[in-house]
């Protein structure tokens, strides 16, 4: 969340306080973003340092001191609006992290890896639903804020889904994981059988 | 109290290398006033559960408890009743008589217990109202958009009162915001009228409108979501310090 580009958007509606933009901000974002005083002010100085806005220069930093967006803060907000954010590589997924290690640790049920990640976001998205139901029914800002977290948990869960899907193939088709072939040799056999080499390839790639 | 109690519950289909084990010993209870979500993929024994649960079918093993009371050794004719009086059943496909108008649909299931088709019509337009489909009772299945038909047949599944509502994938054929006000029907009629629902659905997003969502996999409760905290707890000024 890019708290410097919601503060010139409360801006451009026009001069406000410090303390006024702080709740502003949490009343537009529906308190799923809460901010810090703190947050708000050091913001604000930086803006202000860039050029992006004008302060009324009387009194401290803090609750009581006022601003307004400069020609070169709408620009700037005008700008950031309309870049899409960079979603060309793939984040660096902690949760898609430990299903890929758990293919290859031979004492991890990756059954289980899958189900633990999905019944904590399922979980969650139950708080999300519930908080929607309970207080955002006419709060078109906590609802659209909620709807983005709810289809972003639901997307995990999705893959959570297709990735139980395709090691359940994979263990149909023969092709195991390390894991499988280490829990499947002797006890006493226990070293790590090497992949076919189609099956490194895939690894690699992925 | 349990409105609804399966008892490792198994089911099974065809016999010897034939034999296909739809259900292997589910136990799961539903409160009264609770909404219950069964969240599985596909052929992992969702729909077997619905229909075992709403006596539509007998389980292999295991007993099956309506309110209190065991279910596998009633009579034919109390199952029926049972069903008639108090297990609703939502289907994905609506499943409305297209020659029959809403009010007729909901009012049905009223009549065939033996309530002239007047005094049915009356709790029958009663549902649709309450499912803001008051104007629309005139109007036949043809004539209605996907949520209004699955509206009608929740209605028609809780007409008369019914107890327990049983939902496979009820809004499956909707889109998400449809998809979304069929759950909040079923979840105000469990927490306002104390209606209890067992909702299946492979739908996280529909799931999470559940009190609690039970986890099926391959014929087998794998898991089930704990009591979460506050809903409040998510929205604590700490989170983005």
């Amino acid at each position: 969340m890019s708290v410097r580009h919601a503060l010139l958007a409360l801006l451009s509606e026009g001069p406000k306080y410090g303390l006024q933009l702080r709740e502003e901000f949490e009343a537009r974002t529906g308190e799923v973003w809460p901010l810090n005083g703190g947050q708000v002010y050091t913001t604000l100085q930086r803006l202000e340092r860039d050029g992006f806005v004008e302060s009324d220069g009387t009194g401290e930093e803090g609750p009581q001191k006022g601003f307004r967006i400069t020609a070169e803060g709408e620009q700037e907000l005008a700008r950031w609006l309309s870049t899409p954010p960079d979603l060309s590589s793939p984040p660096r997924d902690e949760l898609v992290m430990k299903v890929l290690v758990a293919l290859y640790v031979p004492t991890a049920d990756v059954h289980a890896v899958i189900q633990a990640h999905r019944r904590y976001v399922v979980e969650l998205m139950q708080r999300w639903t519930r908080i929607k139901e309970d207080d955002a029914g006419t709060e078109m800002n906590m609802s659209l804020a909620i709807d983005a977290e709810l289809f972003r948990l639901d997307s995990v869960v999705r893959w959570l889904d297709a990735a139980e899907a395709r090691v359940n193939r994979a263990a149909t088709d023969g092709a195991t994981t390390w894991a499988d072939q280490a829990r499947s040799a002797s006890p006493g056999n226990q070293t790590r059988t090497p992949l076919p080499r189609h099956r490194r390839e895939k690894r690699v790639r992925r | 109290m349990s409105m609804l109690e399966l008892r490792r519950v198994s089911k099974s289909y065809g016999q010897g290398d034939a034999e296909v084990h739809a259900l292997h010993e589910v136990s799961l209870t539903a409160d009264e006033g609770e909404m219950v979500a069964v969240m599985g993929p596909s052929g992992s024994g969702k729909s077997t559960l619905l229909t075992i649960a709403g006596t539509l079918e007998e389980p292999t093993t295991g007993e099956v408890l309506i309110a209190g009371q065991p279910v596998g050794k009633v009579s034919r004719g109390t199952k029926a009743r049972l069903r008639r009086r108090v297990i609703g059943y939502v289907f994905q496909d609506f499943n409305l008589l297209p020659g029959l108008t809403a009010a007729e649909n909901v009012s049905l299931p009223l009549e065939l217990d033996g309530l002239s088709a007047r005094k049915a019509r009356v709790p029958g337009l009663r549902g649709l109202q309450r499912l803001g489909l008051g104007e629309r009772a005139t109007h036949y299945p043809d004539q209605l958009s996907g949520g209004e038909r699955q509206r009608v047949a929740i209605a028609r599944a809780m007409v008369g009162d019914r107890k327990l509502l049983l939902a496979d994938e009820p809004s499956g054929a909707l889109d998400s915001a449809n998809a979304q006000a069929v759950m909040r029907l079923l979840l105000d009629a469990c927490k306002k009228g104390g209606m209890t629902a067992v909702v299946v659905t492979h739908d996280a997003q529909l799931a999470s409108w559940a009190d609690r969502v039970v986890f099926l996999r391959d014929g087998r409760v794998t898991d089930q979501t704990t009591a979460a905290a506050g809903p409040e707890s998510l929205l604590t000024p700490e989170r983005n310090q």
